[in-house]
This record gives C-alpha cells, structure tokens and sequence, in this order.
C-alpha cells in the first residue's frame, strides 16, 4: 500500500457540559491548529464522522462545511460514524495516488441530551429498541458476560482518570467513589481533527506517524447471537492491521465502559508491557463520534512527541464493540 | 484515480408509496440479493458492505448499518455508512469504488435504501433545532425560490417544467422498477395540478418512495459478465452560506463535472456522452443542471428539453429510467441514477434502453444544491 | 451562557414510526400476540430466537421452519438497574438478561423481574409473564419472572439546546432592534447573521457590522402549504437582501398579496412593539413592501 502518515491533530479542550458553542464553533479552533501544524491550508480529500441523532437534527455534518471554508468547493463526504472511519475512507482515498493530503474531522456534543437513551435507538429496532435497552444496561450485559474481577476494573477506572488529569484535553475527574464509580466514560462536548499526507508531501515533515496498518470489522448485532465476552471482529481487525508485526509501546482504546478494556487488550494481542489510554482514554473524555479519532491522533501524538515508537489506535462503534476498527502507527514508513 | 473499477451487479426492489411486506432488512436484502444475483457471486465473495442513506430520522433507527450488517452477510467484515444528504446514494457508491481504486478490495457490495414510509419525509426534514431563523417548509420550499430565479435569468417559458415532468413520467411507464406510473399523462394534466411551492406543481415534484438499490462493483481481476467501467469519480462540497453563492448554477456542481470529465476524456458531453441519469426532484431542476454540468450553454438548458433533445429517442437522453421525479427513495436516489447509468453501458436497461449506450453519466446532489457525486461508466476497460 | 437562552427540543415523529415487519419478525410477533415464542430454523440446523430473516454469520437466507421454543429459559447474563428509565419494561429495580429459551441455540435480550439483585443468577429458571393485552409487539413479554411464580415504536429524544456563540450575539441585537452581521475582512464580505468565522475563507470574523432592515428581495417562493410560522395560506417565503448585508436571508413577506411580490421589490422590516420583543426571530413579523422602484438585479 502507498505509505499514509499523520502529520497533525488537534482537538479540544474537552468538557462535561455544554459551553454555549454551536458544534462548528467548537470545530473551528480545531481546524485553524491542524492546518497550522501541517502547514496545509487545502487538501485533496476531506471526510467527517458526526450523528443526527445525537445533535437532535437532520444533517448535523451540513454547517460544518461553513466553518471549514470550503471554497473553492473541496472534495468531501461524511460518514454517521464515529470520525475514525472517516480517518479509514480518507487513507482508502489516499491509497487512489493522485491525491496527496487529507482532512478528517469529528465532533459531538452528548450534553445536549440523553446519551444514554439516544444509543438505544441504534438498536436493532424490532426486538430490541422497544424495550428500552439503555447503554448502561447493554454495557451491564456485557460486563456481566465477562465476569471481570470488580477490583481490576477499578483500577482501570483509578489510572485513567489519573491520566486524565494530567491531560489538558482531558475531563478533570476525581478518584471513583461508590457513587461515581466511573466505570462508564462521561458525558462530554468536543471535537478533534487530523491531517493525514502521502506521496511528496511525506518529504515535507521531520518527524510523520506512519499509518503502517488499518482494518476495520464488524460482528452480528443481536447481543444472544454473539459472545459477549470476546471481540472477534477486534481481534480479526489488528490480525490485518498488523498489531502483532512488532512492539507496541502505547495503545489508545476506544473503550466507552472499563471493562472493555480487559476484552480488547486480549482480542488485540497487546503485550503486558503496553502503555494502555496513556491520555486517560475514553474514561477521562468521551466526545462521542470524535472519541474514536482521538485515538487515533493520542496514538500518533506519542509518535510525533518521540515518546513512542510503534503505537496502536482502536475504534468502535455499534452496542457492545459491534464494529472494530484498528490502526497501527509507527515512526518508520 | 488508482485502479480499474467495473460495475458487475445492479439490484433494485420495485419502489412505491409503502413497501407494507417487508422489514427494513428485508427491503435492503431484496435489492442486494439481486445485485448479487446478476453478478452471479454470494455474500461469501464480498469484501467489504458500504451502506447509504438519507438522515436517521426517516426510520427512528440511529446508525442503522450496525442492525443491518449481517443482514447485508457482512459479519467479520468492515462495514462503512455514507450520509451526504441528498447526494448520498451516489457518494455511496463512489465511497464503494474508492475501496477497489485503492487497492483495498476486490468485490464491494453497495447498498443504499430508504423506508419513507416509516415517518414522514416533509416532518424529518423540516425539523429544526430552538433559536434557527430558517423559514424552509420541505424541500420543494427551498428549491422554489431557485427555480424561479432560474426562469428569470434565462427567460425560460413556464411550460418547460412540465415538458419534464412528462418525459420523465413516460419513460417510468417503460421501467418496471418505477414508482410513479401515470398513463397518458401528457402536460395538460401537468399544468391542472396544484402549484405547492410557486413555481413548483404538484405533478413537477418527486414522489415519496420506499425502496432499495445495490450494486456489486469489481476490481479488474474480479471483473466478470457484461462490467460497467467506471471512467471517472468525482465529489465535491461547498458551503451553503458563503457570500454571493450561485444556488441556481452552483459552483460545486460545475467543478465536480469538470474533474469527472476530465477523468473520463470528455471535452464535450453532449456530444461524447450517451445517456446520463440526473438527479431531477423538481422538474425544473433538468434545464438547470443541463446548463450547471455543460450540456448546454448558460441559459440555453430550457431550449434542450424544448427540443426533445432530452427525451428517450433524443440525441442526449436524459433519465430514461422516469429518474428521481418517478421514484424517490431519498437516500437510494443518487445510487439508482448511478445504478441506471451502469445498466444502459451493460446493454441491460431493458426497454428504456438508449441504443448503443457506451458511455453514460451518474449524478446525484443534495442539501442545499451544495453536495455533489457523479461518476462516468462506460462499456469499454478505460 | 445565558441562561434565558436555553430551549427544550423535543424529536418525535407524531405518532411512531410504523415499521413493517416482513415475514420472519412479523411471524415471531404474531406468534408472540397469541402467547407463543417461535424460532426459525437456519440452514446449519440452528434455532435463532428471536427470528431474522438471515443467519447472521453468512447472510444466508434462514429456512422457512418455526420451532415453538420455550417458554421458559435459562438466564445466561444479567446486570441489575436500580434506576429503570421511562421506556424500560419495568417502574421498579430489575434485571437485563440474555435468556437462552429451552429450544433454542441463541439469547433472548429481555427485562427479568425478581425484585431484588440477590434473587437473580446465571442459571436461573425464568417464564415470560404475559401482558393480558397483546399487540405483536417485544413487550407483549412485560418481562420475564422466576419459574413456576409466574409495536407502534415510539421514537422520542430530548435535547437541551443552546444557539451558540455566534447566534446568541445576534438574537441579542434582534432583541434590541438590531441586524448584526460580521465582516470578513479577508473578503470584505458582511455575513447575515452574524458568524464567527467566513464560509469562503475559514477566517474568524471579527468585526461586527449593523445592517440595514430594509432590503431586497432576491427571489422567493409562494407557499400553498400551510405552515405555522406562517399565518395564511397562501404565503411568500423570500430571499431578502438587506442593505449592507452580502447575505441573504429567508423571511416571510407581508403586507402585500402574494402575487404582487416581484423579484427585485424594497421591502422593510416589521417589527413586533419592543416591550414583546425577545431574544427570538419572532421579533420581525413579516417584512413589508417600502413603496421604493425595485431594485435592479443582476443579470
Ligand atoms: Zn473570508
């Protein structure tokens, strides 16, 4: 494949509440940074990730376009998915040869409503959608299918909001308490972007991300016809990213509840030395339909800093790690 | 634009008002399983499942491709889901081409559909947010104002809307497919109906559809049977509230014909193209975009359909399928223009089959005239 | 953020979505109005509860045989609400649970009822407890109960919705009687309303700019649909460009009968008596014809 790197990403200061910020407002500052970093004020594709649903209007992705300057008019395309697997159509698109640099974007703002009860029109919308399954409970399903020790998901909890703090990204959150145990990740606004570049371009920087493998697949939806317990498609996504081709120094998980950090560091490989969600994860920062990105940009953050030298990112969506997406990020092509 | 891609399935269920006999997966398997069928393949060829449609709201099902993957056989596959309004179908299937000029796959089932009849089109897309200042009822509210200016820049008589929408019809009474069948409608019964948005009738609007259409596309090793080649993909985006912004002949529009055109060799597509499939939802909207994707000069488009030029037996058909004014599926749209242009280059349009099609246009748009998604294909390897 | 500018949305399609149901789930629903809980059979010999039309390992089209499962289950999973939502099953402290029906070889996600956390376990006997009246729908099942003791889809998501920075600056100046747009000193571009940032360049927009509420209509529509932001039938919906604006915006015309309205007519705002005025585009009824010659347009 045509060597793909991260040359930029940025994101916000996230929050857990609305700030008064339309979402292209919330996007703009973002924007404005990874075009600074990259020194590139146009690109030859650009692909987004947000959710009607979530904005509680048709067309969420349509405003955003004003806030990016989009003229003359680009080349560009949305998915309703979280912004990594914009990330993903963007280095298909780069793969094509005749363009050289990308733009990808993702926001949200879970304030504005119920989460929890948004996720559960995603739902499968005959047997289980009317019953009302919340995220909470399908998470609870399938926590329960793990059987995972209580104390060990604490201390996922305890470490990523401990790392969160240190982020200045990230929510501040207190150590868990029995009210606030925090095995779920928080309601947050936010919005991230990356510059991906290929071909002359790679020239152009001292120090690149290498997007060396990304795959992306997805499992049955209905919760009884999979096991819950395990991540297949997780697992079937890094076989063909090529996560266990080497070390991996960090990785980034796009893990929305604790204990799916147990399911994924095992469908992922990773070795027990692996820097887990360094940047406090999903537990520290939630900007649902960005959460995903963010990883990705964490990930080659650490390859951009020289704090890592082989990273792994990891995206979700669907209930329950229904689709997987895996990205590998190295410092060499 | 990387590797060769070749259209080797086209599957479509019969679009109407209210598909009461089916689910939602159901509707989206009809329409791949026949794709998949005139490919002569099953799920276990398929490399990956790109899914399109128009806003959640339509069904109340959020993200609906996670409920839908493994009734599309996508299980331990990657899945995508394209929304880009209006133009969605057709983004869909260029997000689908993209995987194999890549490199990445080699068989891709496209997939877009919409079940209107779940809710109410006119409710989901005038749905708006506290504290908007927007006075859009529907989409006809908000292309009418186009429209008229559009009369008013090229002096177009007031027939021509209706000379549309009665070819369009006519051709539908020839696709089995159609949603919309009117016998002997002629422009009298055009001009009789209610105007709902001035200028806008009610007969020069689309329907409100629900339906399915998919698509197996092919790199060139895989390529098998009577392939449709893609000569050319193209999107483009512009922002809707940019200053001094041209809604009538959009530049985004304009720029995205150029770069397809260019792809595919073609310096005049009057001439060069055989049959294109346009997203027309208000019937005016045909001259426009004759002029917008420069088959006619500016303010010359009216004339062309005048003429005849567009009809079935014209020298540039344009929608012999009956087009978006027959069926309407929102978020299938794009795809079923990109869908026709595939089977009038493979010879298999049936009987709105243009003679000797070989190489055809695709278009779709959407939101606010800003959104824009074409391909070429064509009955020869590029 | 003010907090006098923060608005309940409701998104609810009047009435619920009404779903088709297709064959395979229509069957189960029917089954399951009449008290019975069917599986269908795939290719390999499995018995999938609930029903799809597909095996959802392969795609493949499922047989077209029904097996009568259950009723009663084995609880393979559970995690306990302590607080149910409005939309779960259940107004008190119960239990999800994957269920496996004696019969079948999938779960069945559904509500159990044990009124405590210790009374549930993995390996727990379970029956569906029947609603007396049933409609084909999931919840026909209220939810399922210990052995031996015992859809229309409504779609509905509230948000709390702010207007934004940019927005809420504006309807503050609509609230005092002002236009305010911003202009992009890049393109010297005057944007209405105002907006933070430029649609054509990506520049943040600066400097605030008052305009005119007199202006030109542009082009428009005349409604025939009734609409309630509109009061009458028919009504003109128009582009109007305001003296100092480079942006048009839609408004509704008044004052005047909609087949007198004309491209290129002056026209100015009416504006509701200021002590009704709040922070809302409600504050211009309508714009109204000035008497001034049309403008001229471009050709
Ligand atoms: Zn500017």
């Amino acid at each position: 494949m045509r060597a793909v790197a991260v040359a930029a990403f940025a994101q916000t200061v996230h929050t857990g509440h609305d700030t008064g910020l339309s979402e292209p407002e919330l996007l703009l500052p973002v924007l404005a940074e990874v075009r600074a970093k990259s020194g590139l004020r146009a690109f030859g594709f650009t692909c987004s990730g947000s959710c009607d649903y979530l904005a509680g209007a048709p067309f969420s992705f349509v405003s955003a376009l004003d806030a990016l300057g989009a003229w003359p008019p680009i080349s560009e395309s949305h998915v309703e998915m979280d912004a990594a697997f914009a990330l993903y159509e963007a280095w298909v698109r780069l793969q094509h040869g005749d363009v050289d640099s990308a733009l990808v974007y993702g926001f949200g703002k879970s304030s504005l409503g119920d989460l929890r009860e948004i996720m559960t029109l995603q739902l499968d919308p005959y047997y289980l959608a009317p019953l009302g399954l919340d995220q909470l409970s399908y998470a609870g399903l399938q926590a329960a299918a793990l059987g995972a020790d209580r104390a060990e998901l604490d201390a996922i909890v305890r470490r990523c909001r401990a790392d969160g703090r240190r982020n200045p990204y990230a929510l501040d959150l207190p150590d868990p308490t029995e009210q606030d145990d925090g095995h779920a990740a928080p309601i947050t606004d936010g919005a991230a972007a990356v510059v991906l570049v290929a071909g002359d371009l790679l020239r152009e920087y001292p120090r690149l991300a290498y997007l060396t493998g990304i795959a992306h697949r997805i499992e049955p939806h209905y919760l009884g016809m999979r096991d819950l317990a395990r991540s297949p498609s997780a697992a079937d996504a890094a076989t063909a990213a090529g996560v266990g081709k080497g070390r991996v120094d960090v990785a980034e998980l796009h893990t929305q509840f604790s204990h799916e950090e147990l399911i994924l560091r095992e469908a992922l490989g990773l070795p027990p030395d692996t820097l887990i969600n360094p940047s406090g994860g999903p537990l520290a920062a939630n900007p649902v339909m960005a959460t995903g990105l963010i990883r990705v940009g964490e990930a080659a953050q650490r390859i951009l800093d020289g704090t890592a030298g082989r990273a792994v990112a990891h995206a979700t969506g669907g209930p329950c790690l229904q689709q997987n997406l895996v990205a590998v990020l190295s410092e060499e092509a | 634009m990387g590797n060769r891609c070749a259209v080797i399935g086209v599957g479509q269920t019969h679009y109407t008002t209210k598909r009461r006999d089916v689910s939602m997966a159901g509707l989206v398997r009809e329409a791949a399983l026949r794709a998949l069928e005139d490919a002569e393949l099953t799920f276990r060829d398929i490399d990956a499942v790109v899914i399109g449609k128009a806003p959640d709201l339509f069904e109340g099902v959020m993200m609906p491709e996670a409920y839908l993957a493994d009734a599309l056989g996508a299980a331990g596959k990657p899945v995508t889901r394209v929304h880009t309004a209006g133009s969605v179908g057709g983004s869909t299937a260029l997000v689908g081409a993209s995987l194999i000029q890549g490199g990445v796959h080699d068989r891709v089932l496209v997939v877009a559909y919409e079940k209107q009849s779940e809710s109410n089109a006119t409710w989901a897309l005038s749905t708006h947010l506290p504290f908007t200042a927007s006075l859009v009822v529907g989409a006809g509210g908000y292309f009418a104002p186009h429209i008229r200016e559009y009369v008013r820049r090229s002096g177009a008589p007031a027939h021509i809307g209706a000379l549309v929408a009665v070819k369009d019809r006519r051709n539908a009474l020839k696709n089995p497919y159609a949603h919309l069948r009117i016998p002997g409608i002629d422009r009298a019964m055009v001009e009789s109906t209610p105007m709902l948005w001035e200028p806008i009738r009610y007969l020069e609007t689309c329907p409100s559809s629900d339906g399915a259409c998919a698509l197996v596309l092919a790199s060139e090793r895989a390529a098998t049977g009577r392939p449709a080649w893609v000569h050319g993909t193209a999107m483009r985006s512009e922002p809707i509230f940019r200053a001094g912004r041209d809604t009538v002949n959009p530049r985004a529009g304009q720029d995205c014909a150029a770069d397809v055109y260019r792809q595919a060799g073609i310096t005049d597509p009057r001439r060069e193209i055989d049959v294109a499939e346009v997203y027309v939802p208000f019937s005016w909207y045909e001259p426009m975009w004759l002029e917008n994707l420069g088959f006619a000069d500016l303010t010359e488009g009216w004339k062309l359909t005048e003429s005849g030029a567009t009809a079935l037996d014209g020298d540039i058909p344009w929608n012999a399928s009956g087009g978006v004014l027959s069926s309407n599926p929102i978020g299938a749209s794009g795809l079923i223009r990109f869908a026709e242009a595939a089977l009038q280059v493979r010879g298999l349009a049936g009987e709105h089959q243009v003679a000797g099609a070989r190489t055809a246009l695709g278009h779709a748009y959407g939101g606010g005239a800003q959104f824009f998604a074409m391909w070429i294909v064509g009955a020869d390897k590029p | 953020m003010p907090s006098d500018l923060s608005a309940r949305h409701i998104l609810e399609f009047p009435g619920g979505y009404t779903r088709t149901t297709g064959p395979v789930i229509g069957r189960f629903l029917t089954e399951l109005r009449d008290g019975r809980i069917v599986g269908v059979r795939t290719a390999d010999g499995r018995t999938l509860v609930p029903p799809l039309e597909y095996d959802p390992h392969t795609g493949d089209p499922v047989t077209g045989e029904y097996v009568q499962v259950g009723p009663a289950g084995t609880v393979a999973e559970w995690t306990w609400v302590t607080a149910p939502r409005a939309a779960h099953p259940l107004d008190r402290p119960f239990a999800w649970a994957m269920i496996r029906l004696d019969g079948a070889d999938t779960a069945l996600v559904h509500a159990v009822d044990t009124g405590h956390p210790k009374a549930i376990r993995a390996g727990l006997r379970v029956w569906p407890r029947w609603r007396a009246e049933r409609v084909g729908q999931i919840t026909d099942i209220e939810c399922f109960v210990p052995e031996v003791t015992m859809i229309v889809s409504p779609v509905r998501t509230e948000y709390t919705v702010t207007p934004g920075r940019a927005l809420t600056r504006f309807l503050e100046g609509v609230r005092d009687g002002i236009l305010l747009g911003g202009r992009c000193a890049t393109c010297d571009k005057v944007y209405l309303p105002y907006r933070i940032s430029c649609p054509e360049c990506g520049s943040p927009i600066e400097e605030e700019r008052q305009v005119s509420d007199t202006g030109t209509v542009t082009t428009f529509a005349i409604n025939n649909l009734p609409d309630p932001r509109a009061p009458e039938v028919p009504f003109v919906s128009a582009y109007i460009l305001l003296d100092g604006a480079d942006t048009p915006m839609i408004a509704l015309v008044g004052g005047v009968p909609a087949h007198e309205v004309r491209q290129g007519m002056r026209v100015r705002a009416v504006w509701v008596p200021e002590a009704e005025r709040t922070l809302s585009m409600t504050n211009i009824t309508w714009f109204a014809p000035t008497g001034e010659p049309d403008a001229e347009l471009e050709a």
